[in-house]
């Protein structure tokens, strides 16, 4: 039982790690540096056992202290590094590319692609073969820069192309980076993963040489491959492209259907819902209300003024027409009984009032024919209007008024 | 020197000791067959020793390395030690005549030298890949890993696996793998019966010749000074000559990673004391440091509580009988008396003292806390000048003194996680590995450099002249932070011209003893069991002596036992309280 508080070198070395985590935490560069120095010496001794071995625990920590050292330079951050490198064969390639990623936020872009070509061309046994996917991706990032590269060619070819010039040379350079981005960005983007980065080059390369076809079937395998991680802006990238390719609004809306599903509460529900509303089929515009309501349960959408005058104009279409009240009913029913509280408060209307009236009309409109002309928050906001004497908050007091019937139907 | 035989040539009496060992006429330059016995505590080669009977042919190897056994590398070990005992104001007999005689004796008894055929002599059995002789030792032969995983240490060598798969591949005809000779044969056999030497037991020989000196430090300042590192342990090693050199299995002999346990050391101690049948040891009179009342009231002080205590520690061990000088004197292998650990029983005196004063039962203390509060408020400094201090405020002295306990602990912790083990000479298992060791250890070397020069104003202190007191108090301070001179009336009574605590209630730790044979302790403490105020003060002998609460709390239980047998044996009913 005395063997629990023996003090030896495993304990000793457990407790310098957290005394250094402490001060990660609370930013003490300078204490994190102390401990780490009497921490090193585990590298002397073997923990293969250990799930994270002290050289990694190292590599890690001292990255850490000395990004953010203030006394630190990056200098002795690339010093630190290649010596990071040469412990652990194992870890190389992703030493690498931390190592590169840290000068890209430095700005030192060519010393980053510097690097990442020296790691493409290691060789070590097998474990070039264990350590593929890092390759892949140091693959990649070059291919990023790359891209980069090309990206400004293009830029002083064009400002050229404006002046007259044609720059046979700086044409030349631009299509050796395109052929050695697309190269690797192609490759990347094969594996299932989360390379949106990648994608959105890739497809502008293409695009840029007319290559629709291609482009058109990356993304679609980036937004519909099942093996592929659900992913948002794969829908957007989707969507985007066809609307500039000119696409019909059919496929754009089927581009959308998944995007609602996985981010309700995404900035294009608006776009979707413009869309839906003047389909002309009944499913389409039933699904646009579901997705304007469904996008107002998000407090991010408050105080969109956009958001409201699309579920205001669609709510006033369908009370005009009387037809389809029962989908407003369906919709309201489970919101019935917390948007009030939540959006039509009559704190809500003063501050609305006195910060924006147009979202105060629209959002008036939508809880007149909701909760009736009775409600707190239609009653400031019209009478305030009226007060004002604006015009189209008379018209909205006669609309309410005139279809308050309405609402009882709804609400019943 | 001690060699007085004429010379066979010249008639002269002139020696002189070549390379070899062997005694040659300074006058003639005849070199005789015979050897000498060496007997001082330099550096021997056992060789010698057995070039009596054997001749052995090389005694150089052509790295420059010499052949040496493992029983010289502690011997090494031990005289490093003795030398800064010596440096810290022991006296020198320790090392020329009392430590030289246990290792002797030792040495003797555990036929590594100074016998007719010393144990070294079955390595050679083993190495020429013959039948072993041993009879212990079982019919295959034991590959490396199976030493290396051979272990009262810890296994961190063990962690080592790379280094040993690639040695196991040495074949088995040749020794197994180790600097020494006898590397291999000193993990292998067991050698319970002959009290295997090792890192820890070093210590263990250092207090017995402390104890048998009688001088004044305890067992746990001695592990204190060596953890502070004023005696050498931890990296002994590098101070071997360079001839010897350390590989292998050595490492796991000599590289200890851990610090050594009071419990460890004293029980070793007491083994080795019986294993080398030594006498009864000097008698621990009342004027020795060790002496239970000498102890208190160093304790006393130190833990800052006022010295009126010490009467109180006395009448508790006159009581109970641990002053006597047949209770505290070792007798070697008597096992029916207990062994005395004198600084925890000191201790353990305090606390119970304290209990008797105070009760410490989270409300008892504070009360007579407040009344000394109060009495305080009103007296004036003439009053208290007369009438010898001011009364002892219980709640003062605990926020002093946790304070300082406090500061103090953080400082050890830190320190703790800032420890240094490896030092800058490099090991290795083997020459393969020794290009990848000394790749490694520049590399620590550079890091540590990199990273010190960010550690800001941090410097590598200056290691802190070793005191006997860890926490001081004085009185000149006038905050009032030192309670040596407080007085404790307010809370004691006459009663028949005696003065009596006026605490009437005591609690015991226990009411029935474990068998200590057994469970290995006399009592199983847990914190939460317990008052606030008794773990404080078991916490702060704790820190000072650098041990588990448990075992002060074992010895209070022990006290406790002694002082209230008749009580006890009578009203075994009763729980908890009994009054005195």
């Amino acid at each position: 039982s005395s063997n629990e508080h023996k003090l030896n070198f495993k304990k000793s070395k457990e407790a310098c790690l957290s005394y250094i985590q402490d001060a990660l935490l609370q930013k003490q560069w300078k204490r994190a540096a102390e401990f780490l120095t009497c921490y090193v010496e585990s590298l002397e001794k073997d923990y293969s056992r250990e799930h994270i071995g002290p050289s990694e625990m190292i590599w890690r920590i001292g990255t850490e202290i000395l990004w953010h050292h203030s006394q630190s330079s990056m200098k002795e951050f690339n010093c630190f590094m290649e010596q990071m490198k040469t412990l652990g064969v194992k870890r190389y390639l992703k030493v690498c590319l931390e190592h590169v990623f840290h000068l890209l936020c430095n700005g030192q872009i060519d010393e980053a692609y510097q690097n990442l070509s020296l790691a493409e061309s290691w060789r070590f046994g097998e474990q070039t073969a264990i350590q593929d996917k890092e390759m892949k991706l140091i693959q990649a990032y070059r291919g990023l820069l790359d891209y980069c590269s090309w990206s400004k060619q293009k830029n002083i070819l064009l400002e050229h192309g404006e002046d007259g010039f044609a720059d046979l040379a700086v044409e030349q350079e631009m299509h050796g980076y395109f052929r050695k981005a697309a190269v690797n960005l192609k490759e990347i983007i094969k594996i299932p993963g989360v390379w949106d980065v990648f994608v959105k080059c890739y497809v502008d390369l293409l695009e840029f040489y007319g290559d629709h076809n291609e482009a058109r079937q990356v993304l679609n395998e980036y937004a519909y491959n099942s093996k592929f991680p659900a992913n948002p802006n794969a829908h957007v990238y989707l969507y985007q492209f066809l609307k500039r390719q000119g696409e019909s609004k059919k496929s754009l809306i089927s581009a959308l259907k998944i995007l609602h599903d996985i981010v309700p509460s995404h900035e294009l529900m608006i776009d979707f819902n413009t869309m839906l509303q003047k389909s002309k089929k009944r499913k389409k515009r039933r699904l646009g209300l579901e997705v304007i309501f469904g996008a107002l349960d998000y407090a991010g959408w408050k105080e969109n003024a956009k958001a409201w005058s699309c579920l205001a104009r669609q709510l006033k279409q369908i009370v005009i027409s009387e037809k389809h009240l029962d989908w407003i009913k369906q919709e309201w029913n489970s919101r019935k009984d917390w948007w009030p509280a939540f959006h039509f408060s009559r704190y809500l209307a003063k501050r609305n009032w006195q910060e924006n009236k147009s979202l105060s009309y629209e959002k008036a409109l939508v809880a007149g024919i909701l909760l009736g002309k009775d409600c707190k928050y239609f009653k400031y906001v019209s009478h305030q209007g009226c007060k004002a004497q604006l015009k189209r908050f008379r018209m909205l007091k006669k609309f309410v008024t005139r279809h308050n019937p309405v609402y009882l139907r709804i609400s019943g | 020197r001690d060699f007085n035989e004429r010379c066979a040539q010249c008639s002269e009496v002139n020696w002189g000791l070549t390379d070899g060992g062997r005694f040659y006429c300074r006058s003639c330059h005849n070199v005789t067959e015979r050897t000498r016995e060496v007997v001082n505590t330099d550096f021997i080669t056992n060789s010698r020793v057995q070039s009596i009977s054997k001749g052995l042919k090389k005694q150089e190897k052509t790295d420059g390395g010499c052949e040496w056994y493992i029983c010289e590398g502690f011997q090494l070990v031990l005289k490093k030690q003795v030398e800064a005992l010596e440096a810290l104001g022991v006296c020198p007999q320790m090392k020329d005549e009392i430590l030289c005689n246990f290792w002797r004796c030792y040495l003797q008894k555990s036929k590594q030298a100074y016998c007719k055929r010393p144990a070294g002599e079955t390595v050679k059995a083993l190495s020429v890949c013959e039948s072993s002789t041993d009879v212990d030792s079982d019919p295959e032969r034991p590959s490396l890993l199976h030493l290396l995983s051979l272990s009262e240490s810890e296994g961190d060598l063990q962690t080592d696996c790379s280094f040993a798969s690639s040695l196991s591949k040495v074949s088995e005809s040749t020794s197994v793998y180790s600097g020494s000779v006898d590397g291999s044969l000193y993990l292998m056999k067991n050698q319970k019966e002959k009290l295997r030497m090792t890192m820890p037991m070093t210590l263990s020989f250092c207090y017995m010749a402390l104890l048998w000196v009688r001088e004044p430090i305890t067992l746990s300042e001695l592990l204190r000074f060596v953890v502070e590192g004023h005696i050498p342990y931890l990296n002994v090693f590098q101070h071997f000559p360079e001839k010897m050199k350390l590989c292998g299995l050595d490492l796991k002999i000599f590289c200890v990673e851990s610090w050594p346990v009071y419990e460890e050391v004293f029980n070793k101690m007491h083994e080795l004391a019986a294993f080398l049948d030594l006498p009864r040891f000097p008698d621990i009179t009342e004027s020795c440091f060790l002496h239970p009342d000498m102890l208190c009231m160093k304790y006393l002080m130190e833990a800052n509580l006022p010295d009126e205590l010490h009467n109180w520690t006395c009448r508790v061990v006159k009581k109970i009988g641990i002053g006597e000088v047949d209770f505290l004197t070792l007798m070697p292998g008597n096992k029916s008396t207990r062994k005395v650990k004198y600084d925890v029983l000191a201790a353990a005196v305090i606390v119970v003292v304290l209990k008797l004063l105070f009760l410490l039962d989270d409300h008892y203390e504070w009360l007579l806390s407040e009344f000394a509060e109060e009495r305080n408020k009103n007296n004036t400094e003439v009053c208290m000048f007369y009438s010898g201090g001011p009364y002892f405020e219980f709640k003062k002295w605990y926020e002093v003194v946790k304070h300082s306990l406090d500061v103090e602990q953080k400082k050890l912790d830190e320190e703790r996680a800032k420890y240094l083990w490896r030092c800058e000479k490099p090991l290795f298992y083997s020459v393969k590995n020794k290009s990848k060791v000394l790749k490694r250890r520049q590399m620590v070397v550079n890091l540590q450099n990199q990273f010190g020069k960010l550690s800001g104003s941090v410097q590598h202190a200056e290691k802190p002249n070793p005191s006997s007191f860890q926490l001081s108090w004085s009185e000149e301070n006038t905050d009032g932070s030192c309670f040596h001179g407080h007085s404790l009336k307010g809370i004691l009574q006459e009663k028949y011209g005696l003065l009596t605590a006026m605490n009437p209630d005591y609690w015991l730790c226990t009411v029935k003893l474990c068998n200590e044979k057994l469970c290995g302790h006399l009592a199983h403490y847990r914190e939460v069991e317990f008052p606030q105020s008794y773990h404080f003060v078991l916490g702060l002998f704790s820190f000072l002596l650098r041990i588990q609460p448990s075992y002060i709390h074992d010895e209070v239980c022990m006290i406790e036992h002694k002082l209230f047998n008749k009580k006890l044996c009578k009203k075994l009913k009763y729980n908890t309280v009994l009054r005195k």
